[in-house]
């Protein structure tokens, strides 16, 4: 397979990859390496990986990365209750000692949690863990050695081997600066906001019934907003939120009606000072410009 | 095709060539090993790699680690591979010209540059003036100063050592801020019965697990701006030797410097061996001793580093002495800015500490009502005073 094919795969998935971040899928897929992706919020990073799990069907294992994630919420967990519950009925049936300390100590009550259950399917499975800033420096050193060795030991039990390389993907905010090591380890692209004629071609992906002069418009219209000093620039989420919003309000063409553009801005503007600064005669010359 | 580079007769092949790019890479910052060139060469097997363009994404994903390195990429791929058919005789660089490298650590070299008179790792005079081609100009300049300066020309390696010790306790300083409530935690000094309780309900009552908690860390993260145009050159030695001793002290603060440009400062200095990291924020800060773009910088700060490194637990250390040569206007709008990040503000002038000084210069008197904290600081001794002050923020 070459990037050519996955890029056309994942285009009749509906996600528009760019030239670089196909390269660079296709890399890690041949490597076995992680890749690291970053860039702004909204730009389809954690979108990459759901899309990547339909080409390869295979199962996508998403990790949600925030502040004081440990490895019972990572790994594994022993299930409590189950093996409470096994030693009060063991002791009911006369069951003593050495056995039932074996038999709770099973694979059997073990919880998987994502990262135990990437390495232990039959197939190799999209790992996706979002939002690495977010978790502490300690679990992204922990990461690391799963990442390189693809086993986990559990004390009660011994190691846990891979029976499979997950294709990782990891994303990340850049609310933090990623230690040297882990980018080391991880193949690396920065995603930007798409232009023009991708942006245009993600919106027909996936709104394919919006007329072709209002999704010019529309993306028009958003190209231009971004390049406004915006405290949150709106990303392609809400691209297609806006998109969405004037198909509901049955709207043809941007230019029409300047109050019901601008209460269709909530979709793209998240925050107060943002709305302030877009009034409706600010839009209206934005819409005008981009028609 | 024929901007591609042509390859003496000699040249042992393709992989050599690869490995000489990833050594062009190594002198220019990026910070690759044999690892990386073993995976290049790998990976060029799974494309096409007879295409220039095929080759520049494989190898961008491969050598580049954070946005600022993949910026820099295309130049740097463009220098070695696209120099417009021109013979490259020399793919792998002599060992003893990395040797004497601008961005390698030589503490007995000797200085080079037309201005120093001693070696380029002792400044010429012991007082902290070590500037010598400057006359102390204390107004902003317009001009930006394209000359190279080597940062390693002032600041010394026992400086910094120094500046370390009162970077950390500064940092202790800062970062001590602890709460009076206890919160859950794995590692917890008390137990935290409310929740054991809640928890044991899952286990029939029993409390298998115990619950803990303790006072949060509330840490702080220090961020720092430097200014190095010309008007504070002479300063620059004490305070390049603090952000480099603050950086060592914590690893998480993030330092800048600014004169007509911002430039991120961070990766540079968390290099082990100081020297040669002052070597590369050297080779970073080109146009030091030049004019002064306060405002523009700050700007740039709010709208670009400030959105991701800077939250409310952040102090941002402003080290200038406020002489501008921009509207006023605009640093009073990038500390609003700045502000509105719930951050707290320190601004350190050396020009404070001098008797009769008022903050007139126009920057500086649009800067005040956003600050909180204004101290003068020209000395490590100063830095070191400062402390309590920063202490009781």
């Amino acid at each position: 397979m070459t990037w050519n094919t996955l890029q056309t795969a994942l285009a009749a998935h509906n996600y528009v990859a760019s030239d670089d971040l196909s390269v660079a899928l296709h890399l890690a897929l041949s490597l076995e390496r992680p890749l690291l992706l970053e860039g702004a919020a909204g730009v389809g990073k954690t979108e990459i990986a759901r899309t990547l799990s339909l080409t390869q069907g295979t199962k996508l294992i998403r990790l949600q990365c925030y502040e004081g994630l440990d490895a019972s919420q990572a790994i594994y967990e022993w299930n409590y209750q189950r093996q409470l519950l096994t030693i009060r009925s063991a002791a009911e049936d006369g069951e003593t000692g050495k056995a039932v300390e074996d038999r709770i100590f099973s694979r059997e009550f073990l919880l998987e949690r994502p990262l135990l259950a990437a390495i232990t399917q039959d197939a190799p499975p999209v790992l996706l863990i979002d939002e690495i800033d977010r978790a502490d420096e300690e679990f992204e050193a922990y990461l690391l050695e799963v990442l390189s060795d693809y086993q986990v030991s559990v004390p009660e039990l011994g190691t846990i081997k891979a029976t499979c390389k997950p294709i990782v993907i990891l994303t990340s905010n850049g609310t933090r600066d990623l230690s040297d090591a882990l980018r080391r380890r991880c193949l690396y692209t920065y995603v930007e906001y798409p232009d023009r004629a991708t942006e245009l071609a993600i919106l027909q992906a996936r709104c394919p019934e919006v007329e072709a002069h209002l999704a010019a418009q529309i993306i028009g219209f958003v190209q231009k907003l971004r390049e406004e000093e915006l405290e949150k620039t709106p990303g392609i989420a809400e691209m297609l939120d806006f998109a969405a919003a004037l198909m509901g309000l049955g709207i043809a063409d941007l230019t029409d009606d300047p109050a019901v553009l601008q209460s269709t801005l909530t979709t793209l503007l998240k925050t107060q000072s943002d709305q302030a600064q877009i009034t409706s005669e600010v839009a209206a010359r934005i819409a005008g410009k981009a028609a | 095709m024929s901007r591609v580079t042509r390859f003496a007769s000699r040249d042992p092949g393709p992989a050599a060539r690869v490995v000489g790019f990833i050594a062009h890479l190594r002198d220019n910052g990026l910070r690759l090993g044999v690892a990386e060139a073993d995976l290049g060469l790998t990976a060029l097997t799974h494309v096409n790699a007879a295409a220039p363009d095929e080759c520049r994404r494989v190898l961008r994903a491969i050598c580049t680690g954070s946005k600022e390195e993949a910026d820099q990429f295309d130049a740097l791929f463009d220098s070695y591979w696209m120099d417009a058919g021109r013979v490259k005789q020399r793919i792998i660089p002599k060992l003893h010209a990395a040797m004497t490298d601008d961005a390698h650590s030589s503490r007995d070299g000797k200085g080079e540059d037309a201005s120093a008179s001693g070696t380029s790792t002792t400044p010429d005079t012991e007082d902290g003036e070590a500037d010598s081609d400057g006359t102390g100009k204390l107004i902003a300049t317009e001009q930006r100063n394209l000359s190279r300066r080597d940062l390693r020309d002032l600041v010394r390696g026992e400086e910094i050592a120094e500046a370390e010790a009162i970077a950390r306790r500064m940092g202790a300083a800062l970062r001590d801020k602890r709460s009076r409530r206890r919160i859950a935690a794995r590692k917890g000094d008390r137990l935290h019965f409310r929740k054991t309780i809640r928890r044991s309900l899952s286990t029939g009552g029993e409390p298998l697990r115990l619950m803990r908690k303790r006072r949060p860390d509330r840490t702080r993260k220090i961020v720092a701006l430097c200014d190095v145009s010309g008007s504070m050159s002479v300063y620059a030695q004490v305070f390049l030797a603090f952000l480099a001793g603050l950086m060592r002290a914590d690893k998480d603060t993030d330092a800048y410097l600014f004169h007509t440009r911002l430039v991120r400062i961070t990766e540079a200095l968390r290099d082990k061996d100081t020297m040669r990291a002052i070597g590369r924020m050297s080779l970073m800060a080109n146009g030091f001793g030049g004019g002064s773009k306060i405002g523009p910088s700050l700007q740039r700060f709010a709208d670009t580093y400030a959105k991701r490194f800077v939250d409310g637990r952040s102090v941002v250390l402003i080290l200038s002495d406020g002489c501008d040569t921009e509207p006023a206007e605009h640093i009073a709008a990038a500390l609003t800015k700045l502000k509105k990040r719930g951050c707290k503000m320190v601004w350190l002038n050396p020009l404070k500490g001098w008797r009769d000084y008022a903050p007139v210069a126009g920057g500086m008197a649009a800067a005040l009502p956003h600050l909180d904290l204004f101290q003068a600081a020209n000395t490590l001794d100063d830095l070191a005073a400062l402390e309590p002050e920063l202490a009781a923020l």
